[in-house]
Parts: C-alpha cells; sequence; structure tokens
C-alpha cells in the first residue's frame, strides 16, 4: 500500500511538472514575443522590461525554465496585469467560491442518484427501473452549460423561483443558499444520472452475495437488509467516483459560473480572457490543474486505502 | 413422534432458455422432534434447491411446481411474504456452507447477532447477555470482545462457530445445516460436528444436516436421506443407511468413500457415467443408467419400497416387501 | 450476419459488424441511430431545408416567435433561428469529422507504437497521456484559445489534443492484449512483417471497440465545440454554431426564449442520440462492458 502511495505521488508530481512544462512552451517556445505572450496586450512597457529581467529572456531556454519553475514553487504566479496584485493572491481569493458550488453538485449526485439507483436495483426490471435507465444516460450525456442556460430560462426567468444572477448577500446564508441552487443543479445533473447508474449495478451485485442472503435466512425485515445491510458497502464505489468527479465538475462549474454571474474561479479566467489580462489566465489555470491532480491523486489513494480491508473481509 | 418438518411429493423447477429445468421431483422427508436428519448426496443432487425451497428463497426463476412443506403443522408454501419472513430466523434457522463470505463484512459480530433479535422485546444489555452466552456456549474465547469485532478479524473456523451461535440463538425448531463443515479443514470438521451434536442435545431442536461427507453424517445423524439427481433414493436410520444400504447408488457411494479404503492405492472408485441431464429426465429409474445391476424393470419408475421399518428405497431389486423386522432400527 | 470463416482476420472484422446489427435490435439503440441519422441529413441538406440564408438579417423582424415563415423564429438580428440551428449542424460536423479522423489516426498510431514498444518509451507515452489528460478540460482549452487566437481550428485542435490520448490509451490496450493472441505469434512466426501484423491482424481486431469509442467521443466533441463557442472561443460570428445560438439566447434571455431553443434543443438531440446509439453499440459488443449490470 506504502508502495503504491508513492507511486502515485510521484507520479501526480510528475503529472504536475509536465504540466508547468507545457505551460512554459505555450508561452515561451511557441512563436512570437514571449512577453507579449505571457502579459498580453495590455502590458505596460515598464511590466514589460521587468518581466523581461526577471524571466531573463536572453537567457538559454533551460534556464528560463528553471526560473519559470522556481518561481512557482515560491508561489509567484505573476502579477495581475489590471489590478497589480499577485495572480496567486486573486484566484486564491476566489476558489473557495467554486469549491462551494462544486461541493453542493455533488450534494445534488448524492441526495438524488443514490437513492434512485438503489430503488431501480430493488425494483429491478419494473417501468421505473427502466424510466430511471433511459433518464440516467440522458442526463449525462446533455452538457451542463445547456442545462444552466435552461434552468436559467425556466426556473428564474419564467417562473421566477430562483435569482439568476450572483452568489446572494454577504453573510446570509440563506440568501447564497437560494442562489446555490440552480448552478449546482446545472454542474451536479449528469452526476445523478451517473451516479444512478453505479449505484444501481453496484446494488444488484451486493444483493446477490452470500451475507445478503443469509440476512434475509434470518427473516430481517426488507428495510434493514436494503438500507444497513447492502446499500452501505453498495455505496462504496462511489465515493471513490467522487473524488474523481470533483475535477470533472470543475469544468461544469466554470460555465455555470459564467451563466449566473457567480464569483468564483471560472468567472475570474473567463474575465481574464476577455480582458487579456493573460498572467491572470496562466496561474489560473496552473492552480486549477493542480487542484484536479490533487482531487484525483486522493481518490486513487483513497481507493487502494479502502481496498485492502475490503478485499480481505469480503474474500 | 410428531414432526416438525414435513415435505411431501416436492417438486421444483427452474425456468431456463432450454425449457423447465426439473430439479427436484417427488421429494418427500420427515424430520421429527428433536432428531437429526442428514441429507447426503453429490453436488448438483439438488440439496441447496431442497434447502432454498424450505425456506422460501428460491431465485426468481425457480417455482415449487407441486407438493407441500410443513413446519410444525404451518404450511410454508401458503405463507405470505411477510409471513414466511417471520417464520424464518424464528422457527427455523440456516447455517450456510461459506463461513467466509456467510457474514457482512461491514459489520460487527455483535450487530449482526442483535438484528436478529429483532423480533424479541429484550433491552439491548439483555440481548447481548444473550448474545455474549451463545458465544461461549459455541466455544469462542472472550465473548465480549468479540461482539465489537469485524467477521475479517476471525478465522474460517470461528466465523462457523458464530455462525451456528447465530442460529441457536433464535431458539429453532429446525435448525438447517447446509454443508456447515465443507470449507473447514479435518479437525475443525469434527469439533464443529461435535458442537452441533452437543447443543442439540441441550436445546432438543431438530436438524436438517446436509452434506456429501459420509463419515460425519455416521457421526451426528439418526437418520439419512440419500439424494440423486433430484429425488430421494433411500431413506432410514444410519445404522441401516450405512450397514444395509439397499439402494445400489448408496452402495456405491459407500464404496466410494474414501475413508473406507483400507489399503494404499492410486486410483480412488468412482461411480461411472455421469449425472443425468435435468431438461430430459430419462422414464425409468433416475440411477438405471450407471447402475450396475439395471434389468429390464428399470424402464419404469420404482416407487419407494420398505426395506425395514423406517428404511425404504427405490429400487426394482426390492421386489417384496419383507414383513416387519422385529430388531427396531432407528426412528 | 454470421459469418463462419477459418481465416483468423475474417473472423477479426465479424465481432464488429454483428454489434452494429445486434446494436440495433435495442429500442433505444434504434432511437440513437434515427437521431444520429436525422442530424447529418439535416446537415448535409442543409441549404436545401433552410428557407433563408443562416446570415440574412431582417433587421425590423427581431425576437419573432415561431410562425410558417420562421419555424423556430428570429434572433436579435432578424435572423431565421431555423435556418441557423440547421446550418449549425454542419459546422458541428465540420469541426467533428476532422477532429476525430485526425485524433484517430493520431490514436491509432501512437496506441499501437506504445503498445508494441520497449517499456521504456511505453511508460513515456503514458506518462504524456495522463498529463493531457489531467488539464480540466475547459481550462486547456481557455487556454489554447487565448493563446492562439479563437476559431474553427482551435476548437479542432483542442479535440485533437484530448480525443487522441483517450485513443491512444485504449488501442494501446488493446495491442497489448492481442500482441500475445496466437494467431498474432502465428504470423509472426512465419515470418509476417510488423506493418502486416499491425495492419491486417491487429487493426481489424479493435474496429469494434473504435466505433464504440468513436460513438461516446462524438458527444464529448460536439460538446468541447458547442461549448467553446458559447463562451466566444470556437467559431467566429456570423457562422452559426449551436453554441454561439445559445450564448445569443442567454444573452437576450429575456427578449425571446426561442434563441436557447434553437441553439440548445440540437445540442441535446444530437448528444443524446449518439450516446443512446454508443451504449446500444457497447452492450451489442460485449456485454461485460457495461457498467451498470
Amino acid at each position: 500500500m506504502l508502495f503504491y502511495a508513492i507511486n502515485r505521488l510521484a507520479l501526480a508530481i510528475a503529472i504536475v511538472v509536465v504540466v508547468i512544462a507545457v505551460l512554459f512552451c505555450m508561452i515561451y517556445v511557441i512563436p512570437g514575443d514571449p512577453v507579449r505572450i505571457a502579459l498580453g496586450p495590455l502590458a505596460t512597457p515598464e511590466m514589460a522590461a521587468s518581466f523581461r529581467a526577471k524571466m531573463g529572456l536572453d537567457q538559454p531556454l533551460w534556464v528560463q525554465f528553471i526560473r519559470f519553475f522556481s518561481g512557482i514553487l515560491t508561489g509567484d504566479l505573476g502579477t495581475d496585469i489590471l489590478s497589480n496584485r499577485g495572480v496567486a493572491t486573486s484566484v486564491l481569493e476566489q476558489l473557495p467560491f467554486t469549491l462551494t458550488l462544486i461541493a453542493s453538485s455533488m450534494l445534488w449526485a448524492v441526495a438524488i442518484g443514490i437513492p434512485l439507483g438503489c430503488y431501480a436495483a430493488i425494483h429491478r426490471g419494473s417501468l421505473l427501473d427502466r424510466i430511471i435507465g433511459v433518464l440516467s444516460v440522458a442526463v449525462i450525456a446533455v452538457p451542463s452549460f445547456v442545462v444552466a442556460v435552461y434552468a436559467l430560462l425556466i426556473f428564474a426567468v419564467h417562473l421566477g423561483w430562483f435569482p439568476a444572477i450572483g452568489a446572494g448577500r454577504r453573510g446570509e446564508p440563506l440568501d447564497q443558499l437560494h442562489h446555490l441552487v440552480l448552478p449546482s443543479l446545472a454542474v451536479g445533473l449528469g452526476w445523478v444520472g451517473y451516479l444512478a447508474r453505479v449505484v444501481r449495478a453496484s446494488m444488484l451485485e451486493v444483493m446477490g452475495e452470500n451475507y445478503i442472503r443469509t440476512a434475509r435466512a434470518f427473516g430481517l425485515p426488507r428495510r434493514t437488509i436494503v438500507y444497513r445491510y447492502a446499500l452501505p458497502i453498495a455505496v462504496l464505489p462511489t465515493i471513490t467516483l467522487l473524488g474523481i468527479g470533483v475535477g470533472h465538475m470543475l469544468s461544469g462549474a466554470v460555465f455555470a459560473e459564467i451563466v449566473f454571474a457567480r464569483p468564483g474561479v471560472g468567472k475570474l479566467v473567463y474575465d481574464a480572457i476577455n480582458a487579456r489580462n493573460y498572467p491572470l489566465v496562466s496561474g489560473t489555470v496552473l492552480i486549477t490543474t493542480g487542484f484536479y491532480v490533487l482531487a484525483t491523486l486522493m481518490a486513487d489513494l483513497f481507493v487502494a486505502g479502502l481496498d485492502p480491508r475490503v478485499r480481505a473481509s469480503l474474500r | 413422534m410428531t414432526s416438525v418438518l414435513s415435505v411431501g411429493n416436492l417438486a421444483v423447477e427452474f425456468a431456463a432458455p432450454y425449457g423447465p429445468l426439473q430439479a427436484l421431483r417427488n421429494v418427500s422427508l420427515e424430520v421429527g422432534s428433536g432428531e437429526i436428519v442428514g441429507i447426503v448426496g453429490e453436488s448438483g443432487c439438488g440439496k441447496s434447491t431442497l434447502l432454498n425451497a424450505i425456506l422460501g428463497l428460491l431465485p426468481a426463476n425457480g417455482r415449487i411446481a407441486r407438493g407441500q412443506i410443513t413446519l410444525s403443522g404451518t404450511d410454508l408454501l401458503g405463507l405470505s411474504d411477510r409471513a414466511l419472513n417471520s417464520v424464518r430466523g424464528d422457527r427455523m434457522s440456516v447455517v450456510f456452507q461459506d463461513p467466509m463470505t456467510t457474514l457482512n463484512p461491514v459489520l460487527s459480530i455483535g450487530r449482526q447477532m442483535t438484528d436478529i433479535l429483532y423480533r424479541l422485546p429484550l433491552s439491548a444489555a439483555d440481548k447481548q447477555a444473550r448474545i455474549a452466552a451463545m458465544l461461549a456456549r459455541v466455544g469462542i474465547p472472550d465473548p465480549l470482545q468479540r461482539i465489537g469485532q469485524y467477521p475479517h478479524e476471525l478465522s474460517g473456523g470461528m466465523r462457523q462457530r458464530v455462525a451456528i451461535a447465530m442460529a441457536m440463538l433464535v431458539e429453532p425448531e429446525l435448525l438447517i445445516a447446509d454443508e456447515p463443515t465443507t470449507a473447514l479443514d479435518a479437525t475443525l470438521e469434527i469439533q464443529i460436528v461435535r458442537l452441533l451434536k452437543e447443543l442439540q442435545r441441550n436445546t432438543g431442536c431438530s436438524i436438517l444436516f446436509i452434506s456429501h461427507h459420509l463419515g460425519l453424517i455416521a457421526e451426528l445423524c439418526d437418520s439419512v436421506a440419500v439424494m440423486y439427481a433430484g429425488e430421494i433414493v433411500e431413506r432410514g436410520s444410519v445404522r441401516d443407511i450405512f450397514h444395509r444400504p439397499a439402494h445400489p447408488y448408496t452402495q456405491s457411494l459407500l464404496e466410494c468413500d474414501p475413508a473406507r479404503i483400507d489399503e494404499p492405492t492410486s486410483r480412488l472408485p468412482t461411480i461411472p457415467g455421469d449425472v443425468p441431464n435435468l431438461l430430459a429426465i430419462p422414464a425409468g429409474c433416475i440411477f438405471a443408467d450407471r447402475c450396475p445391476y439395471a434389468f429390464a424393470s428399470c424402464t419404469v419408475k420404482p416407487a419407494q419400497r420398505l426395506v425395514a421399518n423406517g428404511h425404504t428405497a427405490a429400487c426394482h431389486l426390492l421386489t417384496a416387501t419383507p414383513a416387519h423386522d422385529t430388531a427396531a432400527v432407528g426412528s | 450476419m454470421s459469418v463462419q470463416a477459418s481465416d483468423s482476420a475474417a473472423v477479426a472484422r465479424a465481432p464488429g459488424l454483428t454489434a452494429v446489427s445486434r446494436g440495433f435490435a435495442d429500442p433505444l439503440g434504434r432511437i440513437g441511430f434515427a437521431l444520429v441519422l436525422l442530424l447529418l441529413l439535416a446537415a448535409v441538406f442543409a441549404d436545401v431545408i433552410s428557407a433563408y440564408e443562416p446570415t440574412k438579417m431582417l433587421p425590423r423582424d427581431r425576437f419573432l416567435g415561431p410562425s410558417y415563415e420562421h419555424l423556430l423564429g428570429t434572433d436579435q438580428l432578424g435572423r431565421d433561428l431555423f435556418s441557423r440551428m440547421i446550418h449549425g449542424g454542419r459546422v458541428a460536423l465540420m469541426v467533428a469529422f476532422p477532429a476525430i479522423g485526425i485524433s484517430l489516426a493520431l490514436g491509432i498510431f501512437f496506441g499501437l507504437a506504445s503498445g508494441y514498444a520497449p517499456k521504456w518509451l511505453d511508460n513515456a507515452l503514458l506518462l504524456v497521456f495522463d498529463a493531457i489528460r489531467s488539464f480540466p478540460t475547459v481550462m486547456l482549452a481557455l487556454a489554447l484559445a487565448t493563446i492562439i487566437g479563437p476559431s474553427l481550428q482551435t476548437v479542432v485542435l483542442v479535440v485533437i489534443l484530448f480525443s487522441a490520448p483517450a485513443y491512444a490509451r485504449i488501442i494501446r490496450t488493446q495491442t497489448l492484449a492481442l500482441r500475445n493472441a496466437e494467431f498474432v505469434l502465428a504470423s509472426v512466426a512465419t515470418g509476417a512483417s510488423i506493418w502486416r501484423v499491425l495492419g491486417v491482424h491487429i487493426l481489424p481486431n479493435i474496429i469494434g471497440p473504435i466505433l464504440i469509442l468513436v460513438s461516446m467521443d462524438l458527444p464529448v466533441v460536439i460538446t468541447t465545440e458547442a461549448g467553446m463557442s458559447f463562451l466566444g472561443l470556437g467559431v467566429r460570428p456570423p457562422t452559426p454554431s449551436w453554441g454561439s445560438i445559445l450564448n445569443d439566447g442567454y444573452a437576450f434571455i429575456r427578449e425571446s426564449p426561442w434563441l436557447a431553443i434553437a441553439g440548445g434543443l440540437p445540442i441535446i438531440i444530437t448528444t443524446i442520440g449518439f450516446t443512446f446509439l454508443g451504449e446500444s453499440l457497447r452492450d451489442a459488443y460485449d456485454p461485460k462492458l457495461r457498467k451498470d449490470g
């Protein structure tokens, strides 16, 4: 297990290094003035000059890479062109909003997807099971930004049940929750379907296991068997999926933030692109990618950690 | 003697793509009060199907075509699911074959044993006391500590003892043991069987003991039923079956029992041929194609003929029913 | 469609094709196929079906609702939404086909290479694949669009960048599995060149998984194009793309819901259609691949 963890960690670090290298290549290796690419057209001559000096653009490429890399390691991801603040600061300020959105999207997926999957498994072959099956595939297929716009159209504009813009007033959790419903639905809907499918398959497998047969042979009530004997085991695979899902939901969150004009990393980077605030763009890409790699790493390690005990006790 | 379990002319079918698979045909069996009855037969003879039919746990494609199953007078086949559920784990209980997969891996032993006592209006502390006492009875050291442990922390033998403890905990009229020792090594097998014997003596429950291990059957049971390909071919006391086997299949089984072999040999005796295809049951005696004594009459299905008091076998070789044997055997 | 064959290569072709025919037995597969067909026909015959030029502006007829003249109404510049929607399908396919084609080619090349390569090269390639997959899609798309500039070509590049590693990985797995298969070993033993082995023996066997992969990937490709155009980083206006029509729908959401419908509905239909089709193909090809029992 330890060996696997170290292996996996090394891989994650390798990936991050490769990502940084790719970013470096995009800025420095692509033909064109690296200063202009890195800082964008709004950079002042002074900024350009200081950047040129800091990055040592006359140095050989590998020296520049070392500087770039060490800069990142010390937390210096560049300076926001417009606000003149550190990029890292700006990004880390907005990150909590995005994480909140992702967490609540996850909540939709868990709160609706798992019960649906469980129900479908217990009533296998019934009409409702088939309907859930078809709907699951459908919602997985439809992209989140489409769901976002339609949710906005139907529930905010037409029905007026939910607000269309923003994250809500500071310090008022209920208002913020109100603002959270539609965006998180947009991001989480696909995962509702996905979890429903996974839980259904998992439940069907677990219900066929010997220990469930024992429970039935001892006349335990159906409720007990489903909710205390089967479901806790059946949902174990979904935990690891959620770890991976965090990364995927990031993409959905970006769209949701733009559509619902919510603060967050997505909106930050989108505005930065439109404002040609390129250091902010590259810094955001770097941080979010690092976050994504971290999330998948933790999910993988969690799987491995859970695995031996489950394996040992099941076999 | 009152009968605890009475199976009468039971027929069970499974729906298969190529037609109905007749897993059990005309199975009749009695387990008396306080009696230990063994069912012996090869893999695939229908032992598990019989067990599932009694428990009402047949898979979705299985159905009971004919027959009755009664537990102390209650018609099990006529019960609703809910009613059957209240009989299971209360008046009858089971010990399954594989201790490694029988217990829920994510719940503690104590939790699982408490759950099966859900019908009892006792306090949690009382239930725990009972559980601890039962664990001690089945020979598990340090029961109070075991209650908090998880199945994977126990060895196979221990887990099977826990399974027996669970089955006994509900104070059943009938305990069904489905090859409880098959997955254990030889020394453990004897221990488990002796444990069952002792528990039965103390509680007076009836046991239906399913196994293909002849030695254990001889050790534990009062009477035996021999199953072959979905039918009961011979029934009688342990003495009858082991010393005066009447059916050719029983005779072959005993001959092939490795325990009976006195001299070292490189080849174990086997019964030539294969078990019949349950999708196309032959018309006559089910064992005819493998029987060394098959003759003309065997194309007709033999009825159960009386060999001696309490000893019957379905074989044409027993042409006449002998007069009452004065030497009391079995039952 | 059963093929009795003693030639291993012919047998290798059978699984993919029988899967296709079995896929159509499934009602969802049929619906999927119908929707896909609808898309293809609409895109090919776009000019015939649409009554207007997709870029023709009728400034006095802005935000009209559906009518006989304008089946889905008009947008903020008076352009017929139905025509724009139909032509948007063309754009989607104009991205999808070359992108998937190139991705497939790259994927097959690198997948086969990785499958047959010595361990160190295999690991190096895997690292590159995994690294690319480690980027959250949107972020990479945004970054690239920023540097290169938004255009249809950028979208194609993004799609290739994300699809090729996925294809390569799957093909690598299949190659590794087949590498030691008997008929391959036999072929090598009789002195066949590596190209012959790859082309005649391995490739036909991976057509099945490839077909499934492509049909499952198409919704992703279309989504990527629509998503990027939605953000203004893809196809440049006034060329209609479902994503940019949806964006207009978003911008003018209070003026008329029909823009959003014209942009979003085809995306929904297309993604669902390809997914149903892909799912039933996968089930038909190998029920064991199904992850939901």
